[in-house]
């Protein structure tokens, strides 16, 4: 209760900070030059072979790759998603990048590349660790709460922090190449199976060539004692970035994770596929945050990130619970449907998403929400901003199976226009296989209040915080549920990402 | 200060409203205007205030030697206007004292000012808010949101205060207050007065003068001004109705 009022607190002090420093570019589009050492180009069976080589994998990860690969072969790209989108070629693609300076993994972040460390540094991603007094209990560092950094850098992670420290409490972090090494009992007895190989198109593709990403495993009665994160950046040029996180909360566990990402301005597109995993057993809990600020592209519609992502949560366990929560300001294309299998009796899911389109971007963003066990239950509240000439669709899914009684679902979906020559769309799919279980869905979709903004700049704001802050308003109910330290970074991104959307 | 010069205002779709309007206001000059409905009152506070939608198509308004036309009304705020609005907006989402300080804020960067620090704007709106009988609550909740008809008419006078302007507006922000409320919205306008502050004050209502006096009274009817007195003006048409300034 506390935490949320200084969260809703520093939420006020930033956007202020927020709408008066309006920055006039995409602050995370720099490039970092470093010596980096690609795989060939283009996707064969050798390089998923040379993708699990440079990982050291063992030879039953490989298998799965392969078998993943072979699948892929025989599919074709989706085109039911209301994106437009110009072919991909796949074999123009690196599928691995990695910095030659961690050709020798560094044995901790000390030994790091100073200039992958700076990196993080300018993109204000703490990868210092303080050590607490011994005997002292606190999760703050500096009066700011810790959170642990798993750092991914094109293809690898670079480093992971407060290791030790989550160790001690029985949480492990790490990324997912080290715990395939290290955990293979646990990632074999999880990975693929929320999400199989077979899912779809991109998971396919993912589950053979992904590199690296975050695996977070959280015991039995655990309560996870800090934040845990993993920052995704594309670095290097055209590559494809294809991370996999799997996080398993074990009965009567909790943990918060936090996504953040960004890339370079570039012209040409670059793909992220990504897919991630989350397992919760019986009473436990999962709070996954992403702040999503992939390169948009320029006004023009040129460059900018394919993020076509597949999330989804497995809630197997009695009274489990987890909430995903998204805001959507980057990417090109956007093309991802977090998702909740409520399969425990009394297991619940919710979805709160936010989704800023501008220029040309083009945003295809929703949820799915599987009611499968007994009084389960869902809650989604989507906001959708388009402008300029972007397109943006919320498409949802609720259905609940017949076994799943007494189960409820409320779903409110609202988009907001600025200007007049975006789009905003919403396409729901709802299907209810018994007569206890209510389902209920109310939708909105509305122009910017020409009155409100003029409201705002009858008290002397320009008319792009004016925008700012309406926006913000209307983001609210949303942001909230954000961790402190992410909300004013998304308030931010709101406030950038609708730039040049007025006048 | 303000200087309106035979001003002519279309709505977009056509219609005068404004029909050869002039006002002259000087520093320190409290002036108000009454008229019946729909006389133009409202209109003349927004062309002021720059809202989108209306066209000058004669005259000019100046302040303090500026062509006002030109401006945004984000700047006019800046050169020293403030409208308190009849209707005003609410802005769900956005607390009160958010607006306020990004408000503040804005105004004093484009003025070329250092930003007011968050101490001292909490002083300042705690005292302003305590005069005016606003309640910590209110500061907390999103702008206007839920408001009563006369929270919302006090928390005007609030950004006023914060704001302290050059020229301030007041449109009908008697209306819809009861008796107390009228006195306190009214101290809260005559500790503002200066030599420096001028006022325009839009009412129905005779009684908001014996609380804020004013020096010049003018009759607004279709779109200009037909006569203009001193205080006691007020009082006669308070008596008589409009119906002798109608043609
Ligand atoms: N956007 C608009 N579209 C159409 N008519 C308008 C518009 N704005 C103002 N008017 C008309 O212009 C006239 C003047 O309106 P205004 O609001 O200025 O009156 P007022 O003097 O403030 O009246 P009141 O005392 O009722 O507040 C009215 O007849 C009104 O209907
Ligand atoms: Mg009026």
């Amino acid at each position: 209760m506390d935490m949320e009022k200084i969260s809703n607190e520093g939420i006020e002090e930033e956007t202020i900070e927020v709408v008066k420093n309006l920055t006039s570019a995409y602050e995370a589009g720099f490039e970092t030059k470093i010596e980096t050492e690609y795989a060939p180009k283009g996707l064969s069976e050798e390089i998923v072979e040379l993708i699990s080589k440079k990982n050291d994998e063992p030879a039953w990860m490989l298998e799965w790759r392969l078998n993943a690969y072979r699948r892929w072969l025989k599919l074709k790209q989706p085109n039911w998603a209301k994106l437009n989108l110009d072919p991909i070629d796949y074999q123009d693609i690196y599928y691995y990048a990695k910095p030659e300076s961690m050709k020798v993994k560094p044995k901790s972040l000390d030994e790091v590349d100073p200039k992958l460390l700076e990196t993080y540094e300018k993109l204000g991603i703490p990868l210092k660790e303080q050590k607490i007094l011994a005997g002292v209990e606190d999760t703050t560092v500096n009066g700011q709460r810790k959170i642990a950094v798993d750092a991914v850098f094109d293809s690898v992670s670079i480093g992971t922090t407060f290791r030790e420290e989550l160790e001690e409490a029985g949480v492990i972090f790490c990324p997912i190449s080290e715990a395939i090494k290290r955990y293979p009992e646990l990632v074999k007895k999880y990975l693929g199976t929320v999400i199989p190989q077979t899912d779809n198109y991109f998971a396919s593709l993912n589950s053979a060539v992904f590199s690296d990403g975050s695996f977070v495993y959280v015991p039995k009665g655990v309560r996870c004692p800090m934040e845990l994160s993993t920052y995704f950046r594309i670095n290097a040029e055209n590559t494809g970035q294809f991370e996999r996180t799997l996080i398993i909360a074990d009965e009567g566990s909790y943990v918060s994770y936090l996504e953040g990402c960004t890339a370079p301005k570039r012209d040409e597109n670059q793909l992220h596929a990504a897919v991630v995993e989350l397992v919760i057993l019986d009473n436990a809990e999962i709070k996954y945050s992403t702040v999503q600020n992939w390169y948009p592209g320029d006004e023009k519609g040129k460059g900018g990130i394919y993020n076509f992502v597949t999330k989804r949560a497995n809630c197997r366990g009695v009274n489990s619970k987890v909430m995903w929560t998204q805001v959507e300001t980057g990417s090109a294309i956007t093309w991802k449907y977090p998702s909740c299998i409520l399969r425990g009796d009394n297991s619940s899911g919710e979805f709160y998403s936010i989704a800023i389109t501008n220029n040309m971007q083009q945003a295809d963003t929703g949820t799915k929400m599987i009611h499968l066990g007994k009084n389960t239950r869902s809650r989604i509240v989507s906001k959708g901003i388009s402008a300029g000439r972007s397109q943006n669709t919320y498409r949802g899914q609720v259905s609940v199976h017949p076994k799943s009684i007494k189960s409820r679902n409320f779903t409110q979906c609202d988009s907001l226009l600025i200007g007049d020559q975006c789009g905003a769309h919403t396409v729901p799919y709802i299907d209810i296989g018994n007569n206890s279980s209510k389902v209920e869905h109310e939708a909105t979709t509305s122009k910017i209040d020409e009155e409100k903004l003029f409201y705002c700049m009858s008290r002397g704001l320009t008319e792009e915080e004016s925008t700012a802050l309406v926006v913000n308003g209307f983001c609210k109910e949303v942001l909230q549920y954000l961790p402190m330290e992410f909300a004013m970074e998304a308030q931010k991104l709101v406030a950038i990402s609708l730039e040049g959307s007025v006048g | 200060m303000l200087k309106i010069n035979d001003l002519k205002v279309k709505i977009d779709d056509g219609a005068e409203i404004l029909k050869g309007l002039s006002l002259e206001i000087s520093k320190g000059e409290i002036h108000a205007i009454m008229g019946p409905n729909g006389s133009g009152k409202s209109t003349t506070s927004n062309v002021l205030a720059g809202k989108p939608g209306y066209e000058v198509t004669n005259g000019s308004i100046q302040f303090l030697g500026e062509d006002f036309n030109q401006l945004t009304p984000d700047e006019r705020v800046v050169q020293g206007l403030f409208l308190a609005f009849q209707y005003p907006v609410e802005i769900q989402g956005v607390t009160n004292t958010n607006f306020l300080r990004t408000s503040i804020n804005s105004v004093l960067k484009a003025r070329g000012e250092g930003k007011m620090s968050p101490g001292e704007f909490l002083t300042k709106l705690k005292t302003k808010a305590n005069e005016l009988g606003i309640s910590s609550d209110m500061l907390k909740r999103s702008v206007n949101f839920g408001f009563s008809g006369g929270e919302k008419k006090r928390n005007e006078i609030l950004q006023m205060a914060m704001l302290e302007p050059k020229l301030a507006i007041l449109d009908e922000t008697d209306s819809g207050l009861d008796i107390d409320a009228l006195k306190v919205v009214s101290s809260g306008v005559n500790s503002l007065r200066s030599t420096e502050r001028s006022f325009l004050v839009i009412t129905h209502y005779q009684r908001l003068l014996n609380y804020i006096l004013p020096d010049f009274v003018h009759i607004m009817v279709q779109g200009k001004i037909v006569k203009s007195g001193a205080a006691d003006l007020a009082l006669y048409v308070e008596k008589n109705g409009y119906s002798e300034f109608l043609s």
